[in-house]
């Protein structure tokens, strides 16, 4: 579904702060797979997942989605397969306009946006339906604001919203780090149910090892611009946490600063 | 106030409406700050002045002004977009551009048009007083033109130029062509402006160069003036919060100058525009400074 070759960024190129971002990433995310990726801080995991989403674009390599080379094509042209979720819970959201509103926008988004009206009776169906499986009781409100809506009750609004049109590809960037502690396990159940039913094919971002291990069918770690882990199957379904952060040191080859983030 | 000023500031009040729609659809739905309006308004009032002496038909005319209006917005959608220059300054650059393209349209400072079939000619046939043609008519084109951006806005284009303005991110990560938005959003709000120009050229019976200066800022003290007192979030409220606006500033206008009291003067109108905008920018301030503290200030 995703496949990257020789994926490389370079900021600033040519001057004093000259950064490789990425170099040399080979990455093939089949259909369905559910990755997550971690890193430190600079590591290239926004990076990544940036290029991706087409907000960067990369100084080498190319970027495959299901099939069509994407490395060109601006953020709209991608936001035909390719869905995704910010950390900002204001971000995935147009906060002064209400629901349904919002569930119109996603759901025209892989159509041509036409002079008809865009709150149909199918529309206002399928945010029922849809809303409904968040049991958050949203499909009762379709037309409040958002701004009314609690951080949580966004990014779980957002995530129905990344499940309309024919997303293939679902990227989460940190999307639950700005939530307090029980909305962001809530939206992180949320998230594992709503992708496992749609099948669609996920990379999530995240800063937590117990999260990587936890959720997903498979465990990548980026480390100064390239991947250095990549764990799946038995061998991840045996890696426990303390493992990983072992591993994390081991390969980082430096010291970790701030255990507590890691662990939480 | 007299009756000939309320009538006065009504129907100016009902031309500029086209102007406040127009500056809504830049000011509130695409957060663009759109100065060509300056220019807009003139260059409507020039090419209807200029297509009616030529002997053009008076309705023909306006819609040529409107669709030339246009072409004003494109421009500076064209220099923010392409050439990346700050919204305001584009706009400001189209409407100097466009101080010399009215002179060139018309040949000189300023058109007449009195004694010239109008769009209000008709209406006056019919029987209506001379002095309330163009209320009526005005009233209508309004009307009109309030309830086409109400569903305008419903529909699946306009719900993505609302998102376009309210966040452009997460417009272009569902698809939508931001720069498409501004494109479309400016040619509407500035055709509505030309429009206007050349609907109040006809009724003011001139064209003239200079009858741009300080447009912006009447649709502003519309827009703003108007949602301050009708605070709503309904597409189809705030169109209309608008439209009152404008006529409730000129109401407001004719009442500060005609009130000897105060000893104001009509080259006193732009201090108290300054002063009526002002307060309606403080207003909503005030408001969401109060009721972000439970219980008030103390």
């Amino acid at each position: 579904m995703i496949r990257v070759e020789n994926l490389g960024v370079t900021f600033n190129k040519g001057t004093a702060l000259e950064n490789r971002a990425l170099h040399d990433v080979n990455l093939s995310i089949s259909a369905g797979e559910f990755v997550t990726v971690i890193g430190s801080n600079g590591a290239g995991k926004s990076t990544f997942l940036n290029l991706l989403a087409g907000e960067i674009f990369p100084s080498t390599g190319h970027i495959f989605i299901d099939g069509a080379d994407v490395t060109n094509w601006p953020v709209q042209r991608r936001s035909s397969v390719l869905a995704r979720m910010f950390q900002d819970p204001r971000a995935g959201i147009c906060e002064d306009m209400s629901i349904i509103e919002n569930i119109a926008i996603a759901a025209a988004r892989t159509s041509p946006r036409g002079f008809r009206f865009a709150i149909t009776d199918n529309v206002r169906k399928m945010a029922v339906e849809r809303l409904s499986m968040l049991k958050l009781g949203l499909e009762k409100r379709l037309h409040d604001r958002v701004a009314m809506l609690s951080g949580g009750q966004r990014q779980a609004m957002s995530l129905i919203m990344a499940t309309l049109g024919s997303t293939k590809v679902l990227l989460l960037d940190e999307h639950t780090a700005a939530l307090d502690p029980a909305a962001a396990e809530l939206v992180m159940k949320l998230t594992g149910e709503i992708v496992q039913k749609f099948g669609i094919t996920t990379a999530m971002v995240t800063h937590s090892m117990r999260q990587a291990l936890e959720f997903g069918s498979r465990t990548i770690m980026l480390h100064q611009g390239q991947i250095i882990l990549d764990i799946t199957g038995a061998e991840r379904a045996s890696m426990t946490v303390e493992q990983l952060v072992q591993m994390f040191r081991r390969k980082e080859g430096s010291e970790i600063s701030d255990d507590q983030l890691l662990l939480a | 106030m007299s009756l000939y000023a309320f009538i006065g500031a009504l129907e100016t009040g009902l031309a500029f409406a086209l102007v406040a729609l127009g500056a809504y659809l830049t000011f509130r739905v695409l957060d663009f700050p759109d100065l060509t309006v300056e220019g807009s308004f003139p260059l409507g009032a020039a090419v209807a002045a200029k297509l009616m002496v030529s002997g053009v038909d008076a309705w023909t005319a306006t819609l040529a002004a409107g669709l030339v209006g246009c072409l004003a917005g494109f421009a500076t959608a064209f220099l923010n977009r392409k050439l990346r220059i700050l919204h305001i300054l584009a706009g400001i650059l189209t409407a100097i551009a466009l101080y010399s393209v009215n002179l060139r349209i018309m040949d000189r400072p300023n058109i007449g048009l009195i004694n010239m079939a109008t769009v209000y000619t008709p209406f006056e046939r019919l029987g209506v007083p001379s002095f309330y043609a163009p209320i009526v008519l005005l009233t209508v084109v309004v009307i009109v033109f309030k309830i086409l951006i109400d569903l305008f806005l419903g529909t699946g284009f306009g719900l993505a130029m609302r998102a376009a303005g309210a966040n452009p991110r997460m417009a272009q990560a569902n698809g939508i062509q931001v720069g498409r938005m501004i494109v479309v959003g400016l040619g509407m709000a500035n055709g509505l402006t030309a429009l206007s120009g050349a609907l109040f050229a006809q009724m003011l019976g001139a064209a003239d160069v200079s009858m741009g200066i300080g447009v912006i800022v009447v649709a502003l003290a519309a827009v703003i003036g108007g949602t301050a007192l009708m605070p709503s979030r309904l597409v189809p409220m705030l169109t209309l919060a608008c439209v009152l606006g404008s006529i409730l500033y000129r109401i407001a206008l004719a009442l500060a100058l005609s009130s000897d009291a105060i000893g104001l003067t009509a080259s006193d109108v732009n201090v108290v525009t300054a002063v009526l905008v002002a307060i309606a920018l403080w207003v909503p301030v005030r408001k969401s400074t109060f009721s972000r503290r439970p219980g008030g200030l103390k």
